[in-house]
């Protein structure tokens, strides 16, 4: 068998070295694509397209297929985030308690939409189908960590805590 | 290997025997969302901390423990005394909302046998008397980062059983008569499957895949049973992997779980050191391997074959059936796909028995399931109930009815593609074939109740919503009819509709269902059908007269 050339990382970036242990950990094979993409977005925010085509090559994969498998997942953003995010559960439960006004008040105060940030790049609002945290609903997530059982009200101050660091 | 699981059972004994009281912290996400890890803290430090000069060593000891049921009181504490062991849930004390403050009071309480009464929460309660524990029988007992306490809770003992004593058509047969039906939604007999994928070609390698892509809106169960007893998910595969011949499973989990993820890294690394996975399991031939997949969210991976598309690293598309994966699955080779609570009852089938768990249920559900209780009920959270138990006695009894004094309306059954089940057919038990009769589904296990305060039309209207958004875009049925369906009932919410609008959406709805591809689109329109069903009249109240115009031409033609 032809050994593949590997394709070289980018840029010198030392976090590419995370990359490129999950591609070898799954042999660089196709079907680590998602795998290999989780860790683009985990180690860099995002997937820009310079990643999405480096990605591409390593793992002999046409870049349409890559773009295509990170178009489809809802996780994968191929714009960076806001420094902070908030993401607000819509899922069954919290949609009966009320997450939707929730909704509506952090978009009204801040002017944005989900999927969106904030035009000084500090906060990104984004939406979960379901956090399974059910019991405490409304939820949503700030910066990783869930709060549950809010209100509109405490939903925007919890944001406010963003505004000046 | 039974002398080393004995070795640390005995171990583990010593370890409580030191203290008079054992103190489990609820560390599943909902409790830890309420600061739970925080309130753990306080109690290690309360214990371990800097203590007055000639004061006795602490009575206690705290550790972190999986889901106690009660979510929606978190975080939750439960306090054991040591006597009672091995106790069950009416000889422990719990305490809710416990706030840090409070950790120094329960010790303190607790260093003297006293109780902290203003924040206990009672147990005699039909919430947690009607429960039967099999699937959550370790959840809020042990501590899931620890493989020794699943081994001292008789954890792996049914795959020991399994490898060294049982064929796997012996394993087969246990599961088989057990009754045990997939407990993913769809109700397909466990037995059953098993066997087609062990009939596969002697030669074939074969996988077993643990469906753990939860992606029903208001569905928790998943999530709490790999926070809270990772190890009976590997347990329940590895013998799966032995009885069907497959040397390799892969667990599908959604990336929006990362604290069950990290759990189940966790335990799979334990599990390998202690030689209940990897080669030469317990000392026998078997070889069994577990890696993770993560999901990227996408709803449709939660259908087999869209899952199996994307642990190959492709965009998770379903495909007709059949061929089913049991034949034809991931990577061509017959596959084996169960969900996690299906796989959760593998090990105590085999420690107790497929006759003792066909004892519970009815004839033709047999078992318990796990229900997600959310929405509107005063008590929301975990709880595992027999199957057959009315409606009723799971929002009225269990639930408690509901917390602001309105009257239940409605509970919805199965998310998306399941149905709204109105107050008047409470008295229905819960099992796969009443819960169909009544165009809903038994589902994963979620269980939202709704107030009257809901309106169906809204209801419908988010769940179709959520099938727009989540359709994969395969196949035209589902791509286009969700959004058409969507928009026909904003337009009847919105008090814009006709009655024609109405009959369209009847007919749409039975043409998405009969021609869409996979399950996503074919139960895409039951919300909308079992809520015209109980709850026509509010539909009927949106809507409109026609415009003259179209009248008289009506009359005209």
């Amino acid at each position: 068998m032809i050994k593949q050339k590997q394709a070289a990382p980018p840029s010198d970036d030392v976090r590419w070295r995370f990359v490129m242990a999950t591609m070898r950990r799954n042999g660089f094979r196709r079907s680590a694509l998602i795998e290999t993409l989780h860790t683009v977005q985990e180690t860099f925010g995002f997937l820009d397209e310079e990643s999405l085509r480096y990605v591409a090559s390593s793992l002999n994969t046409p870049l349409s297929q890559v773009y295509g498998v990170s178009t489809f997942y809802h996780l994968f953003k191929l714009k960076p985030a806001g420094k902070h995010t908030c993401v607000v559960c819509t899922g069954t439960a919290c949609y009966i308690k009320g997450s939707s006004n929730l909704l509506k008040q952090v978009e009204k105060d801040y002017d944005i939409k989900p999927g969106e940030t904030t035009p000084d790049n500090q906060i990104s609002l984004l939406t979960a189908r379901c956090v399974g945290a059910c019991g405490v609903a409304p939820v949503a997530i700030y910066d990783g960590t869930i709060q549950g059982e809010l209100t509109a009200d405490k939903a925007v101050a919890l944001l406010e805590r963003y505004q000046d660091d | 290997m039974i002398d080393r699981f004995e070795k640390i059972k005995r171990k583990e004994r010593e370890a409580a025997a030191g203290v008079d009281y054992t103190i489990g912290v609820c560390v599943a996400a909902s409790c830890l969302s309420l600061q739970g890890d925080k309130v753990l803290d306080a109690f290690q430090e309360g214990i371990e901390g800097p203590k007055e000069e000639g004061s006795p060593p602490s009575r206690c000891r705290a550790k972190g423990v999986g889901c106690l049921g009660l979510c929606s009181r978190g975080p939750l504490v439960s306090v054991t005394k040591q006597q009672d062991q091995p106790a069950d849930d009416q000889s422990r004390v719990l305490y809710q909302d416990v706030t840090v403050d409070d950790a120094p009071r329960i010790l303190e309480a607790h260093e003297a046998d006293k109780t902290v009464p203003d924040i206990l929460c009672p147990t005699d309660t039909p919430f947690f008397e009607r429960q039967i524990k099999i699937v959550l029988e370790n959840s809020g007992k042990i501590d899931p980062t620890r493989i020794e306490e699943y081994i001292a809770a008789d954890g792996y003992h049914a795959l020991l059983e399994a490898v060294t004593e049982m064929t796997p058509n012996q394993v087969i047969d246990e599961i088989v008569r057990s009754g045990l039906r997939g407990r993913g939604g769809g109700g397909y007999p466990t037995g059953l499957k098993w066997t087609t994928v062990a009939k596969a070609q002697e030669e074939k390698v074969k996988y077993v895949i643990c469906n753990a892509d939860e992606g029903d809106p208001g569905a928790f169960m998943d999530r709490s049973v790999l926070e809270s007893d990772p190890h009976r998910i590997i347990e329940g595969m590895t013998i799966a992997g032995y009885a069907v011949g497959a040397s390799r499973g892969y667990i599908y989990v959604r990336g929006e779980y990362p604290l069950a993820i990290g759990r189940l890294k966790k335990a799979i690394n334990q599990a390998r050191r202690q030689n209940v996975l990897g080669n030469g399991i317990c000392g026998t031939t078997f070889n069994f391997q577990i890696e993770i997949r993560l999901g990227a969210g996408a709803f449709v991976c939660g259908e087999e074959t869209a899952l199996i598309a994307s642990i190959e690293g492709k965009r998770g598309q379903p495909r007709p059936r059949p061929p089913y994966p049991a034949e034809l699955g991931l990577w061509h080779e017959p596959t084996l796909i169960n969900n996690v609570e299906t796989f959760a009852n593998i090990a105590p089938i085999i420690r107790n028995g497929g006759d003792w768990f066909a004892s519970y249920g009815t004839a033709t559900s047999n078992g318990t399931k796990v229900f997600a209780l959310a929405g509107s009920v005063a008590k929301n959270g975990l709880i595992e109930v027999p199957m057959g138990i009315t409606l009723h006695e799971i929002v009225e009894e269990l639930g408690g009815g509901t917390a602001n004094g309105h009257q239940i309306k409605a509970v919805q059954t199965g998310g998306p593609s399941g149905g709204c089940i109105p107050a008047s057919y409470f008295e229905t038990p819960v099992d796969y074939e009443s819960l169909k009769k009544l165009g809903s589904i038994m589902g994963s296990g979620g269980l939202i109740t709704m107030d009257e305060t809901s309106n169906m039309v809204d209801v419908a209207r988010y769940f179709m919503e959520f099938c727009m958004a989540e359709s994969c875009g395969k196949c035209v049925p589902c791509r286009v009819g969700t959004v058409h369906l969507h928009n026909l009932l904003d337009k009847i919410y919105n008090g814009k509709a006709t009655h024609k609008d109405l009959a369209l959406l009847e007919r749409l709805c039975s043409f998405v269902s009969e021609t869409s591809l996979c399950g996503l689109g074919q139960a895409a329109p039951n919300p909308i059908r079992s809520t015209l069903r109980f709850f026509r009249e509010e539909y009927l109240d949106l809507l409109v007269d026609e415009p003259v115009h179209a009248i008289s031409e009506e009359v005209a033609a």
